[in-house]
C-alpha cells in the first residue's frame, strides 16, 4: 500500500489466541473477507482484548488494554473479530472496566457499535448467507456461550453453515450447554470443567461428525483437547475456516468425504 | 447430631469430591433437567413473561431502596395484629431469640415448616443444644434431616437423593424419631409419600409450637406468606398454639398487589407449575382460630452488608425459586453441597460472599465457581445479572490480594500486550519456542483430561507481514 493511500475501512482484530495458536483462523478470515470484496487491514499494534484479565477480576489491567484497543482500532470504520467472546468485550465489558475514566468510556461507547463478530458481519453487514463455500464433510456446530449470550448470534452461524455447498450438517445434542472452559475456570476448577467437557465431547461423538465447528477457538481448544486426549480423530475448526474453502480447494485432506446431503 | 457447613473446604476441593460421585451426578442431572423442562414450557406460554420479570425486579428494587421504612411498617402492622416482632442482627441472636421463645412455652418437641433461613442460621442445631427437638415436616427437608444430611437445593433440598436412597433412610431412621416406616417399604413414590405422611401426622397433631420461615412479608398489612407443595406447612401454621416465623429482612414486599407478580413467577420458576398447590397467608392472631401466640423474628445476618454493595445488592431480589441452579451446568455436575452453604448454584456463588464477606477462602472461592456462561441470567425471575455480580466479586477478591502470583502474571502479560514491539516479540518467541517444547507440556489442572494444541511455527502476524509486507 502506498504511504499516502487512504486507510482501509475494515480492520481485522485477529485476537491474541488466534494470532499465536490458531493463525489458520486469521488467514481464513482474510481469504473469505477478500473474496467477498472487503478490503481488510491488520493493524500490527493489536494484542489482546483483555478478556482473561477482566474475567479473572483485574479491572485496572482491563482498562489499560481497553485503552490500547481503542488507540489501535479507533481510526477504522469497522472492526471484524473471528471470536464471539472477544468481539463482545467492547460492548459488554469495557464500559465496566472504564468506570471512573469518562474519556475512555466515551471512546469505548463510540467504538463498540463498530465492532462485529465475524458471522454477524457476514450476515448483517454484508448481507450474505451463501458465501460460496464448499466443504464436503460431516460437520456439527457448538454454539459457544458468548456467541449465545454476549454477542447474541442466534442462528446466524447455522444459516451460514447450511448454505455451504456439499456439507453434511448435523445438530449437536445439548448444543447450548457450556463446554466448561470458562477461561481460568478450567484451571481453577479442573474437576468440574473436566466433567462438563467430557459430556460435551460425548455429544460431539454422538453426531458422527468428523468436524466440530464453533466461532471461538478457546472453546474448541477445550473440547478438541479432550477429544484428542481420548484418541478420537474429530477435527475442530473455526467456522470461518469452513466458510473460506471453495470447490477449487477440494475436500480438506485427511477428512472423510460425504455425498452431498443438502 | 446435625451436620453443618462449618469448616467446609473451598469450592474446587469440595466440587472435585462431588463430581466423582456418579450416582449423585445422575440424580442431580435427572432432577434439574425435569424441572428445567417444565419451567421452559410454562415460561413460554406467557406472552407477558418478560414484563413479569421486569415488574418483579422493579418491586424488589423498590423494597431494597426503602427497606428501613417498609420494615418499620411491618413491625407496626404485625404488632397491631397481635403479634410480637423481634430483631436479630446475626445468626446467634436469631437462634437465641427463637430458643428463648420456645423455652418459655415449656415445649421440647416442636415442628418446622421448610425454611432456608433457619438452615442458614443453623437453628435446628441451636435448638438441639438447648434440648429442644425440632422436626422438619416438608418431605424433602424430612429426608435431609432423617439422613443427617445437608440441603442440596433451595426448593428441593433432597434433590441429590434418589428413591432407593430415600427408602433406606426412611427404613433406618424413622423409628428413632417417632413412627417407624412400614414393614417392607419399597421405593415406590406413593409408598414413600404414605410412610412420610403417617410419620409426620403424629408430629403435627402433637406439636404445640411451630417454627416457619416466609416467602414474603407484606408491609401494608403485616401479612406473612408461605408457598409450598404438600400442605405440611399449612398444618404447622394452623395447628400450633405458638407460631414463630423467622424471616430475612429482604423478604418484605410493599403491597398485596405485588404478590400477583411474584407468586406467578415463583411457582412457574420453582417447580414448573402454574400455581403452587398451597399458598398460606397469616396476619397476627385471631381469637379461636390458629396460633394464639405469634412471633416474627426479622433477621439481618449479613443482608445489610449485601445491601451496601452497589453491584451485589441485586442478589437480595432473590425469591429462592432455584431456577438458576436448575439451569447451571456447574451445579448440575456438583450438586449443592460443593458450595458449602444452604444457598448453592449461581445464587449461592454470589449471595454467600455478599452475606459473609470475602475474608475466608471458602467464600472467596465461590465467585470463581462459574464459567460465566450466563444461562442463569436468562432464567432469573427477578433479573439478577449473575455474571455482573460474579465479575464484580472477582474484582474484589483480586483487589484484596488473595491471588498474588496470578496478579503478577496477568500484570506482566498485560504490560507486554500494551507495548506493540514487546508483544510482537512475545508472539514471535512463542512461535519459535513452540516446536521446541516437549510435546503436550503439562499444565496443572488443564492437561489432566485435555491435550494442548500444538504451537504453530508461524503466528498470524508473521504470515501477514510475509504476505502483505511484500504486497505493500
Amino acid at each position: 500500500m502506498p504511504p499516502n493511500a487512504p486507510r482501509s475501512r475494515t480492520a481485522l482484530f485477529v485476537t491474541c489466541l488466534n494470532d499465536t495458536l490458531f493463525p489458520g483462523t486469521g488467514r481464513a478470515a482474510v481469504t473469505l473477507l477478500r473474496r467477498l470484496g472487503v478490503e481488510v487491514d491488520f493493524p500490527p499494534g493489536q494484542s489482546c482484548c483483555g478478556q482473561m484479565h477482566f474475567n479473572t477480576g483485574y479491572r485496572r489491567e482491563t482498562a489499560r488494554l481497553a485503552r490500547h484497543f481503542v488507540d489501535t482500532f479507533g481510526g477504522y470504520e469497522e472492526i471484524v473479530v473471528p471470536s464471539a467472546s472477544c468481539a463482545g468485550m467492547p460492548a459488554e465489558s469495557y464500559p465496566l472496566a472504564a468506570v471512573g475514566d469518562p474519556g475512555l468510556a466515551r471512546e469505548v461507547a463510540e467504538l463498540a457499535p463498530r465492532t462485529y463478530e465475524l458471522t454477524e458481519y457476514l450476515t448483517d453487514r454484508l448481507g450474505v448467507e451463501d458465501v460460496g463455500a464448499h466443504f464436503p464433510h460431516r460437520v456439527t456446530y457448538h454454539p459457544t456461550c458468548h456467541s449465545l449470550r454476549a454477542t447474541r448470534l442466534g442462528d446466524r452461524p447455522h444459516r451460514l453453515l447450511r448454505a455451504v455447498d456439499g456439507i453434511d450438517y448435523v445438530e449437536l445434542p445439548a448444543a447450548e450447554e457450556c463446554c466448561g472452559f470458562g477461561g481460568t475456570f478450567s484451571v481453577k476448577n479442573p474437576a468440574v470443567s473436566g466433567a462438563m467437557n467430557g459430556d460435551k465431547a460425548r455429544h460431539v461423538l454422538e453426531t458422527g461428525a468428523s468436524v466440530l465447528a464453533a466461532v471461538d477457538n478457546s472453546c474448541l481448544m477445550n473440547i478438541g483437547g479432550r477429544l484428542t486426549k481420548d484418541g478420537h480423530p474429530v477435527r475442530t475448526l473455526h467456522l470461518v475456516e469452513i466458510l473460506a474453502r471453495t470447490a477449487q480447494d477440494g475436500p480438506l485432506p485427511g477428512l472423510p468425504v460425504v455425498e452431498a446431503a443438502r | 447430631m446435625s451436620r453443618s457447613f462449618l469448616g467446609w473446604p473451598a469450592f474446587p476441593e469440595a466440587a472435585a469430591r462431588e463430581v466423582g460421585n456418579r450416582q449423585l451426578r445422575e440424580n442431580v442431572r435427572r432432577a434439574t433437567h425435569t424441572i428445567r423442562g417444565k419451567r421452559a414450557v410454562l415460561a413460554a406460554e406467557r406472552p407477558d413473561w418478560e414484563q413479569l420479570r421486569d415488574s418483579a425486579a422493579a418491586i424488589k428494587d423498590r423494597v431494597l431502596a426503602g427497606l428501613e421504612g417498609y420494615l418499620l411498617q411491618v413491625e407496626e402492622k404485625v404488632t397491631a395484629a397481635g403479634g410480637t416482632v423481634h430483631w436479630a442482627r446475626d445468626a446467634a441472636e436469631a437462634n437465641r431469640i427463637v430458643t428463648d421463645l420456645v423455652r418459655a412455652t415449656g415445649e421440647r418437641e416442636i415442628v418446622k415448616v421448610k425454611s432456608m433461613l433457619t438452615e442458614e442460621i443453623g437453628l435446628d442445631a441451636a435448638l438441639e443444644a438447648a434440648g429442644i427437638n425440632a422436626r422438619e415436616t416438608d418431605l424433602a427437608a424430612t429426608i435431609v434431616q432423617l439422613g443427617d444430611d445437608l440441603p442440596s437445593h433451595v426448593v428441593v433440598p433432597a434433590l441429590h437423593r434418589n428413591r432407593s436412597e430415600i427408602r433406606d433412610i426412611f427404613a433406618r431412621e424413622m423409628g428413632r424419631h417417632g413412627r417407624p416406616a412400614p414393614e417392607g417399604l419399597t421405593d415406590d413414590p406413593a409408598e414413600l409419600a404414605e410412610a412420610a405422611r403417617l410419620h409426620l401426622r403424629e408430629k403435627f397433631l402433637g406439636a404445640k409450637v411451630a417454627v416457619s420461615g416466609a416467602n414474603f412479608v407484606v408491609a401494608e398489612t403485616g401479612t406473612l406468606v408461605v408457598v409450598e407443595s404438600e400442605g405440611n406447612g399449612r398444618m404447622c401454621l394452623t395447628l400450633a398454639d405458638t407460631l414463630i416465623s423467622v424471616v430475612g429482612i429482604e423478604k418484605t414486599v410493599p403491597r398485596w398487589q405485588d404478590l400477583e407478580v411474584l407468586l406467578q413467577l415463583l411457582a412457574r420458576n420453582a417447580t414448573g407449575e402454574r400455581m403452587a398447590p398451597y399458598t398460606s397467608t397469616w396476619t397476627g392472631t385471631v381469637d379461636g382460630d390458629g396460633p394464639r401466640d405469634f412471633h416474627l423474628v426479622l433477621v439481618d445476618n449479613g443482608r445489610t452488608r449485601a445491601l451496601a454493595d452497589p453491584v451485589g445488592r441485586q442478589a437480595l431480589r432473590c425469591i429462592r425459586c432455584g431456577a438458576c441452579m436448575n439451569t447451571c451446568p456447574v451445579y448440575e455436575r456438583t450438586g449443592g453441597h460443593a458450595y458449602g452453604s444452604v444457598y448453592p448454584g449461581p445464587i449461592g456463588a454470589i449471595l454467600n460472599p455478599l452475606l459473609r464477606g470475602l475474608d475466608d477462602p471458602q467464600t472467596a472461592s465461590l465467585p470463581y465457581a462459574s464459567t460465566l456462561c450466563g444461562a442463569c441470567n436468562e432464567v432469573c425471575p427477578v433479573r439478577i445479572r449473575f455474571t455482573d455480580v460474579l465479575l464484580d466479586l472477582r474484582a474484589q477478591v483480586a483487589d484484596g490480594g488473595r491471588h498474588p502470583v496470578e496478579r503478577v502474571a496477568l500484570n506482566t502479560v498485560g504490560a507486554a500486550m500494551q507495548r506493540p514491539l514487546l508483544w510482537k516479540a512475545a508472539v514471535k518467541g512463542a512461535g519459535l519456542l513452540g516446536p521446541l517444547l516437549p510435546a503436550r507440556t503439562p499444565v496443572p489442572g488443564w492437561t489432566d483430561n485435555r491435550a494442548l494444541p500444538d504451537v504453530p511455527g508461524e503466528s498470524f502476524r508473521t504470515w501477514w507481514k510475509r504476505n502483505e509486507g511484500e504486497r505493500a
